[in-house]
């Protein structure tokens, strides 16, 4: 907080928009490395005022730690970072904020005791003639923030319990009242639904109207086309290229990401479709969802379509017994399911990987072995004790037939990126041998890359006889790896389509409409 | 999924009830305070009515100056644990500049009484600040550091005391007299806790780094991410801590006659107990310095309350173990109820 005059308090809480003046960021060659490990092997790219600037690359390809160094989480060991031509280096987080940039970070970073204005101005609260902090005027400038923004939050309560989307706003609003001159998101939209993808690519683009340069960072092309100028390509660490974003594919993109071609995205391929292994009849819940009856084959999968809260994991969940039913059935194999009874569920060859790999798969302090053999200390358990060689084993088998990338089977799951944590995820549910097995987005928040290794492997599954019940919000996933798509809308199911006639637009029609609502 | 009834509202954007939702706000920041509060009033004249002298003007003096001390120790340790750290050798801290005040004046006896202050509350900030040093730089819990100081402060204590015990209650007379003295009808010492509890509550309430506290006992990594200066703001609280428990130290060398190697011995637990009656989160981020002095006088109220009406002192402590739980399950239906409302508040206006 020591440098310029553009950290003028007084300024500051005008609440004008952002400056007139265009900010340019620069940065080149940058690199970064923990002990041995470069994350960041050449860090370039140049972000203009005016514009938004989206950044790509698989997980692993040294998008976080760019951003860290922009912010001043992380000080690069070479190669140069410049505002408006001026080489800066910022020695904390403090410091690059007061420089006018704003960082949004994947998880909202708010104090969930506080309230939502004090949240926003934490630091600078506006201050009375005592010296004291005057709430009133804090109070009022959040309130005309948000009126700005089109959000109706108050500002008064505390942010704990709000959503991902209005934490999000919050931030942007904190941005907003820095009066940020680069802003920079860092998967922003990963756990929002449509409207509120929207709601957040409205004020982003309101604000580079304003003259703020903006970073973007999506693994969703369709968002990277809808809402950016130009794109830069990051791979292992290192810069690959920059283009407008008119004027390259995503086939060409996804080709500089991963350094090879992938030519199907989703490879289903195809399986012998057997006898019913999944039954459900009827299921209904009050105020969740009603009346939802589907088969899953052996050897098919089945896509459940729908946009976030049509209840598609409220259905699942309650097919595995972790939440009641009122009414209906489940069936597995010709025999009833007790309700309510994962354990039940599991011991019939049920597996279920929810979507929530951090809160509900992993233990994620736990190594890669304890985790994969959670679901088995029961078969390996001797006397009531396991043996560490026998877990290891299992563990092993599995890791290696999932191609689970990890330095040491003994590493905690914390430390693998995404994709593989979702691999180890699948690999501890299908050393049970399931039957039927629900997966629940399985590659939200994860690379192209290892994406299309998760669609392999459950395609494998597929093809060994296991029924597969697919949840994902991502069109092109259902479209190309289920044999048939269910769609739902809140809570009941509004469409059935096979593979062959399933188009994007009957799916996103059944999706958002059911029978009277139509905005 | 619960669709409330949607009443055709033309909904140009208007912020959500403001005022309502801040009296409701201001309501969770009272009730928890006022919930110790009601359980002292209750206290207070449960016992009044079963033995009338307990509120004898002796006996109120005697109240307040038994809870004057732990009043001050308890505003410090709020501090500390609302930045989510605990401070557990405040109980050493007191021993040791209660100790060296008795030396201090075997050597000098004719230092003045503002010295002798001033070299406690140094001392003790100093010891503070020795616990804050280390607890943002090893980046290990602050129980674990302090537990580990505890012990220290206190060997260093008993290696300096051996034997020997000062008393120094009456000599010299005019620091003796402290403890004695009334200014407006309240004894010094209370006058004293008083001050100090409303400093710290204007600090915490209305400065930039007072609500820095808050933030980082909310979230200590956001706190980090959001520039705060958690470890200047963490060493702070410590040093806070260290110095009030220090001026105890003085205070209760006036007060007591004797100060010897285990003086203040297993104050500590007295100290975070009462704080977290006082409604203080033990996670931090949330509670004020005015309901852990409440707690405070609280926890001593009960000793003596529970004496008047002729409880058994062994039951004693299994009551204030009650009151621990007590308070803290308070606080969780106050925050459950609260996230509920809020809930409600939201649906209806979707």
């Amino acid at each position: 907080m020591k440098k310029g005059s553009f950290n003028d308090e007084a300024a500051r809480m005008t609440g004008i928009p952002l400056a007139e003046a265009p900010v340019t960021l620069e940065m080149r060659g940058v690199t970064k490395a923990f002990g041995p490990v470069v994350a960041l092997a050449n860090g370039t790219i140049a972000l203009e005022a005016g514009r938004i600037h989206a950044l790509v690359g698989e997980n692993g390809a040294g998008k976080s730690t760019m951003v860290k160094t922009i912010a001043g989480v992380y000080q690069p060991d070479s190669g140069t970072l410049e505002l408006r031509g001026e080489p800066v280096v910022f020695a904390g987080t403090a410091e690059s904020k007061a420089a006018g940039i704003s960082v949004i970070y994947q998880e909202p970073t708010l104090f969930p005791d506080l309230t939502v204005a004090e949240n926003i101005y934490i630091g600078r609260q506006p201050r009375n003639r005592l010296g004291f902090i005057d709430r009133p005027a804090m109070r009022r400038e959040a309130a005309e923030l948000f009126a700005r923004l089109g959000v109706p939050i108050d500002p008064d309560r505390v942010a704990e319990g709000l959503s991902i989307a209005d934490q999000q706003i919050i931030e942007i609003a904190k941005a907003i009242s820095l009066e940020a001159r680069v802003l920079v998101m860092d998967e922003p939209t990963a756990a929002l639904s449509g409207v509120e993808v929207d709601r957040l690519f409205a004020v982003a683009r309101s604000l580079r109207d304003q003259g703020a340069a903006i970073l973007f960072i999506s693994h969703r092309f369709d968002e990277v086309f809808a809402l950016c100028d130009s794109i830069t390509v990051m791979r292992d660490g290192a810069y690959i290229a920059t283009h407008d974003a008119d004027s390259i594919t995503v086939d060409e993109l996804v080709h500089e990401m991963v350094g090879r071609d992938i030519s199907a995205l989703f490879p289903k391929e195809e399986a012998e479709i057997g006898d019913v292994v999944l039954s459900v009849e009827g299921l209904s819940r009050a105020g969740v969802f009603s009346d939802i009856s589907f088969e899953v084959r052996a050897g098919e999968i089945v896509g459940l379509a729908g946009l976030v809260g049509a209840g598609r994991t409220e259905v699942a969940r309650a097919v595995f017994g972790v939440d009641r039913y009122d009414t209906g059935s489940v069936t597995m194999a010709g025999t009833p399911l007790r309700a309510h009874s994962p354990k039940a569920a599991i011991e019939a060859g049920m597996a279920f990987v929810p979507e929530d790999r951090r809160k509900q798969g992993l233990v994620m302090d736990l190594s890669v072995t304890k985790n994969t053999a959670l679901t088995l200390r029961h078969q390996l358990a001797r006397f009531g004790l396991i043996s560490g060689r026998a877990e290891r084993s299992a563990a092993e088998d599995w890791s290696k037939r999932l191609q689970v990338k990890t330095g040491s089977q003994s590493l905690a799951v914390s430390t693998l990126s995404g994709g593989n944590q979702q691999k180890v995820v699948l690999a501890k549910w299908l050393a049970t041998k399931p039957k039927f097995l629900i997966v629940d987005e399985p590659t939200r928040g994860i690379d192209v890359g290892t994406k299309s290794e998760v669609h392999r492997l459950i395609s494998e599954l597929a093809g060994q006889g296991i029924a597969v019940l697919m949840i994902s919000s991502e069109l092109p996933e259902v479209m190309g790896m289920a044999d048939r798509i269910l769609v739902m809308h809140e809570g009941t199911i509004s469409g059935r389509f096979d593979r062959a006639d399933a188009t994007a637009e009957a799916i996103l029609h059944a999706a958002s409409t059911d029978a009277e609502v139509a905005a | 999924m619960t669709r409330v009834a949607e009443t055709a509202t033309p909904s140009p954007v208007r912020p959500r009830a403001s005022r309502p939702a801040l009296r409701g706000l201001s309501r969770t920041f009272v009730s928890r305070e006022f919930s110790v509060f009601a359980a002292l009033a209750i206290l207070l004249i449960v016992t009044t009515i079963a033995n009338p002298r307990f509120l004898s003007p002796q006996g109120t003096k005697d109240l307040l100056l038994n809870s004057a001390i732990f009043v001050v120790m308890a505003v410090g340790e709020a501090l500390v644990i609302i930045t989510r750290n605990v401070d557990l050798s405040v109980g050493s801290i007191l021993g040791l500049t209660a100790f060296s005040t008795g030396a201090t004046y075997n050597a000098f006896p004719h230092m003045p009484v503002i010295g002798i202050f001033v070299i406690g509350v140094v001392l003790g900030a100093i010891l503070g600040a020795v616990n804050g040093l280390i607890v943002t730089a090893a980046k290990v819990p602050a129980l674990v550091i302090t537990l580990g100081t505890l012990y220290i402060y206190r060997g260093i204590n008993n290696a300096w005391a051996g034997s020997t015990q000062y008393f120094i209650g009456n000599d010299p007379p005019e620091f003796g007299n402290l403890s004695v003295a009334s200014v407006l009808g309240l004894p010094l010492l209370a006058l004293i806790a008083l001050v100090i509890t409303v400093v710290f509550a204007l600090y915490l309430f209305g400065s930039r780094s007072g609500r820095d506290l808050y933030a980082i006992g909310s979230d200590p990594v956001a706190a980090q991410l959001f520039g705060i200066k958690v470890t200047r703001r963490v060493i702070g609280a410590f040093v806070a801590s260290g110095a009030l428990s220090g001026l105890a130290g003085v205070l209760y060398a006036s007060r007591f006659n004797s100060v010897g190697a285990d003086t203040g011995t297993g104050y500590e637990l007295q100290i975070v107990a009462a704080v977290v009656v006082g409604g203080v989160a033990i996670f931090g981020g949330s509670g004020t310095v005015v309901g852990a002095a409440i707690g405070a006088v609280l926890l001593t109220t009960m000793t003596g309350a529970l004496a008047a009406l002729n409880v058994s002192k062994f039951w004693q402590q299994a009551i204030v173990g009650i009151l621990i739980i007590a308070a803290i399950l308070i606080t969780k239906l106050i925050s459950l109820r609260n996230a509920k409302k809020l809930r409600v508040s939201e649906a209806k206006d979707v």
